[in-house]
């Protein structure tokens, strides 16, 4: 299988910053505690790209990109599974999911 | 398996174009359960980003752990917290809006800026293709093994730290009396159990 000469590196590196980006806006100003999760997933899935688009263009032998990329998808599993259980427990304590009343350690 | 270059034009148009959507519908969608189902969609469409970067074992543990795992653990935390409340309105909204987007523009601005100045050793060494399970099985248990049982590890204290976090108190039998304890849904109020008396 050849190297897919025709769509640029750069093209990946852009969508990637696309996804980054709104993931970030969305991490910043997102109500609902769920929503700032789905952010950071979508911020994990731009790095990703990027790992892939560098490992199959500037590292065709060696993938090391793959490898990380695989090492991040394990910890953005963790990741999701520990950031939902703290949700749940926030939600018992607090009894809503509204970031900007989270600030028990807030002055 | 060598797919025309027209064809993988037209693949990445469609992926990227669905996945810039998909993402900006997660992050403004006014309903959460929308914003999950978009969530899935542009999980997929990275999932077929890596499929056209010769990296089928990378695009289906995508879809194995991402679609499968993570967008099932987020519906049913939605289940699980789904109460209607109207978010008080906070003075300045607007504004930290339009700031925090000003912010997110200029760090666009700054990564295509680096990913168009940068020279980048193009073209690198040709891609090995259909072999990269087999490289990827290769470092796993060569160079990059001690990450790998790190990661099992970290996998463990994940699943243990989450049941520990998620779970109630709540027993089955009242301690004292015997009688069968009102197991309450998470959106009733915490019923005092007897747990804790003398």
């Amino acid at each position: 299988m050849t190297l897919p000469t025709e769509i640029p590196l750069q093209a990946y590196l852009v969508l990637a910053a696309v996804l980054f980006c709104v993931g970030v806006w969305g991490l910043i100003n997102s109500r609902n505690a769920v929503r700032v999760l789905m952010s950071i997933e979508l911020m994990l899935n731009a790095v990703n790209i990027n790992l892939m688009a560098f490992s199959s263009y500037l590292d065709g032998q060696l993938i090391r990109g793959q490898v990380f990329a695989i090492f991040v998808i394990t910890v953005a599993a963790a990741e999701a599974a520990v950031g939902l259980a703290i949700l749940l427990s926030l939600y018992r304590n607090r009894e809503t999911v509204d970031m900007e009343r989270f600030n028990l350690l807030r002055w | 398996m060598t797919i025309a270059s027209t064809t993988q034009l037209i693949c990445f148009a469609v992926l990227s174009l669905t996945l810039v959507v998909g993402a900006f519908g997660v992050v403004l969608l006014p309903n959460i359960v929308y914003s999950a189902f978009l969530l899935g969609g542009v999980f997929i469409s990275v999932a077929g980003l890596y499929l056209l970067l010769n990296a089928s074992f990378v695009a289906a543990a995508q879809i194995l752990v991402y679609v499968g795992a993570v967008n099932v653990l987020i519906l049913f935390a939605i289940m699980l917290v789904n109460k209607r409340e109207d978010l008080s309105a906070i003075p300045g909204l607007a504004v930290r809006r339009l700031l925090s987007a000003l912010v997110c523009a200029g760090l666009f601005v700054l990564l295509v800026r680096v990913a168009f100045t940068t020279p980048w050793a193009l073209p690198g060494p040709a891609s090995i293709g259909e072999e990269a399970t087999a490289r990827i099985g290769e470092h796993l248990f060569s160079d990059y093994l001690l990450p790998f049982e790190l990661a099992s590890v970290l996998l463990l204290m994940a699943m243990i730290g989450a049941i520990v976090l998620a779970r109630r108190d709540v027993f089955a039998s009242d301690v004292i009396t015997g009688e069968p304890a009102d197991q309450g849904l998470l959106e009733k109020a915490r019923t005092p159990l007897l747990t804790s008396k003398p």
